[in-house]
């Protein structure tokens, strides 16, 4: 079956997907965008993590056909989700194009600090924490933080551990986690 | 497989008729994971996420009518004065990724022993609004679960809404788990306490093949709180009362030993979590009485 939906503010169109299909793999699969994780498939660890109609979800518990019409935020639109957030977009031309989103990389200028590309608050801070090791559950660590300072610009430890609570990492020993969503936090309040 | 996106309740009713063994897919936390594990492999599934009725609830006289997939989320968020032991239910389920999507008609769905929402629903006292295209009818929640991961759907039947009794008193539920996120209930306790009928009603999961209410421990505890005119004069539970009762929770379990606990254990700890939610409640039910008078 064909599925058309909004990937990081665009539209796209996903041919030959089987029905049992996940959105997971429509992801990875079908449109490239290997950044949401595949660890478990069974909803346990969190790294397939992206944003349904604006909501966190395991993209891997959701089938292909259900996000018919609907928009979806992976990681690597994460930069610009957030950068809009800020600017608000009314020009139209907002969103991460197919092949961008593809050539996204948190390379830059320098890996290792992040300069030279753009990134979202949240992903400076967990580069300016060291709160990436392996970095396979980055991706989906970043997703969910980010909804959470959107949604609580100011969250308690408690409140970040529950946000965070169906992320698994299995080296960081979460926290230097928490101190990077701690750091993302501090400066966003600091930039209001 | 055939993918199916009815539009409208009309028309997956229709497909369902049409497609008896279409399995309905809701928030998917379930479905998805036997997909994915080839554990299923349905010839039809049937999308029920367009169907913006199912995601409405309202808030009536003495009950709430909640959509049958309005996610655990927003249970929390808007449900808490309401239905406070389903609240507490909802919060311990998997993760907020795995709760914003999950809810109710797919936990009824699946009727696992294990589903959190059963010992809340028992307790609080509910109703399944079931219906097909031959017509709409209330499953008594008691009559709902019939075995092991089985429920009293027909084949052609969809969940479209559960009427949960509002709360008249506070209302408890207790998980026993390894840790605190992402765990499936060793065993599990609700408990709801009626003043406006003088009850207690309580719910057991895990811990039997299906949920169950402890009715012989109900029964006694009706009977000894209105003997002792506790709900009158709101004086503490007597110990000896609180044991007997948590002792005939214990004895209303029919578990089985498994990775997650033995049969005793699970035993001991229902008694346990019935002992305290029963204390939780009733200081809370003596805390708002005593706070009335002062008022009055
Ligand atoms: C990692 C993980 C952790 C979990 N932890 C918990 C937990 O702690 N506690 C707990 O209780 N559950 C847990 N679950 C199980 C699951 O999340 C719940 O059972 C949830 O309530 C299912 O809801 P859903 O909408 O996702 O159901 P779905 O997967 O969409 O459906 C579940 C079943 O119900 C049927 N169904 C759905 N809607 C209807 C309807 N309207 N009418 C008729 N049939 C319907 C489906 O056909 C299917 O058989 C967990 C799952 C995962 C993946
Ligand atoms: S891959 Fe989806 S939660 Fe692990
Ligand atoms: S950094 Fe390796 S799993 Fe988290």
């Amino acid at each position: 079956m064909r599925v058309n939906f909004t990937v990081n503010g665009r539209p796209q169109e996903a041919d030959d997907v089987w029905e049992g299909e996940s959105l997971l793999y429509v992801l990875r699969e079908r449109l490239g965008l290997p950044g949401a994780k595949n660890a478990c498939e069974q909803g346990e660890c969190g790294s397939c993590t992206v944003r349904l109609d604006g909501v966190p979800v395991c993209s891997c518990l959701v089938a292909a056909g259900q996000v018919e019409g609907r928009e979806v935020v992976t990681v690597e639109g994460l930069a610009e989700y957030a950068r809009q957030r800020d600017a608000g977009c009314r020009s139209g031309s907002c969103g991460t194009s197919l092949d961008e989103a593809q050539r996204w990389a948190a390379h830059g200028t320098d890996s290792q600090t992040g300069e030279g590309t753009q990134l979202s608050p949240v992903q400076q801070a967990f580069i300016d924490a060291g709160a990436v090791q392996c970095g396979f559950c980055t991706p989906g660590l970043l997703v969910a933080a980010d909804e959470m300072l959107e949604r609580n610009p100011t969250p308690t430890d408690e409140d970040i551990r529950e946000a965070l609570s169906g992320n698994l990492c299995r080296c960081t020993g979460y926290e230097t986690i928490m101190n990077a969503v701690r750091l993302a936090a501090a400066r966003q309040s600091e930039a209001v | 497989m055939d993918f199916l996106r009815p539009g409208s309740w009309e028309e997956a009713l229709a497909a369902k008729a049409e497609h008896p063994t279409a399995v309905p897919i809701a928030g998917g936390t379930d479905v998805m994971v036997e997909i994915n594990f080839d554990h299923r492999r349905p010839e039809y599934l049937l999308d029920l996420n367009r169907i913006g009725d199912l995601y409405a609830w309202e808030v009536g006289e003495d009950s709430v009518r909640l959509g049958a997939s309005v996610p655990y989320t927003k249970i929390m968020e808007h449900l808490r004065a309401e239905l406070p032991g389903l609240a507490l239910a909802s919060h311990t389920v998997a993760s907020p990724q795995i709760r914003n999507r999950g809810g109710v008609g797919g936990n009824l769905g699946t009727a696992s022993p294990a589903g959190d929402a059963h010992p809340a629903l028992l307790a609080a006292g509910a109703e399944v609004e079931a219906e097909s295209v031959r017509g709409s009818r209330r499953i008594p929640i008691d009559d709902f679960y019939t075995g092991v991961k089985r429920n009293a759907l027909a084949a052609d039947e969809l969940i479209r809404a559960v009427h949960i009794k509002k709360a008249d008193g506070p209302q408890q539920f207790s998980k026993v788990g390894t840790r605190n996120a992402m765990v499936i209930a060793v065993c599990a306790f609700g408990l709801a306490l009626h003043p406006s009928s003088r009850t207690v009603r309580t719910g057991i999961g895990s811990a039997a093949p299906t949920p169950v209410r402890a009715r012989t421990a109900e029964e006694f505890l009706n009977a000894a709180l209105e003997e002792g005119g506790f709900w009158d004069n709101g004086k503490i539970i007597t110990p000896s009362v609180a044991k007997e009762f948590a002792q005939l929770c214990a004895a209303a379990c029919n578990p089985i030993d498994d990775v997650r606990g033995t049969a005793d254990y699970r035993r001991h700890a229902v008694g346990i979590m019935a002992r305290r939610t029963l204390t939780w409640t009733w200081e809370s039910y003596r805390g708002t009485a005593a706070h009335t008078e002062g008022v009055a």
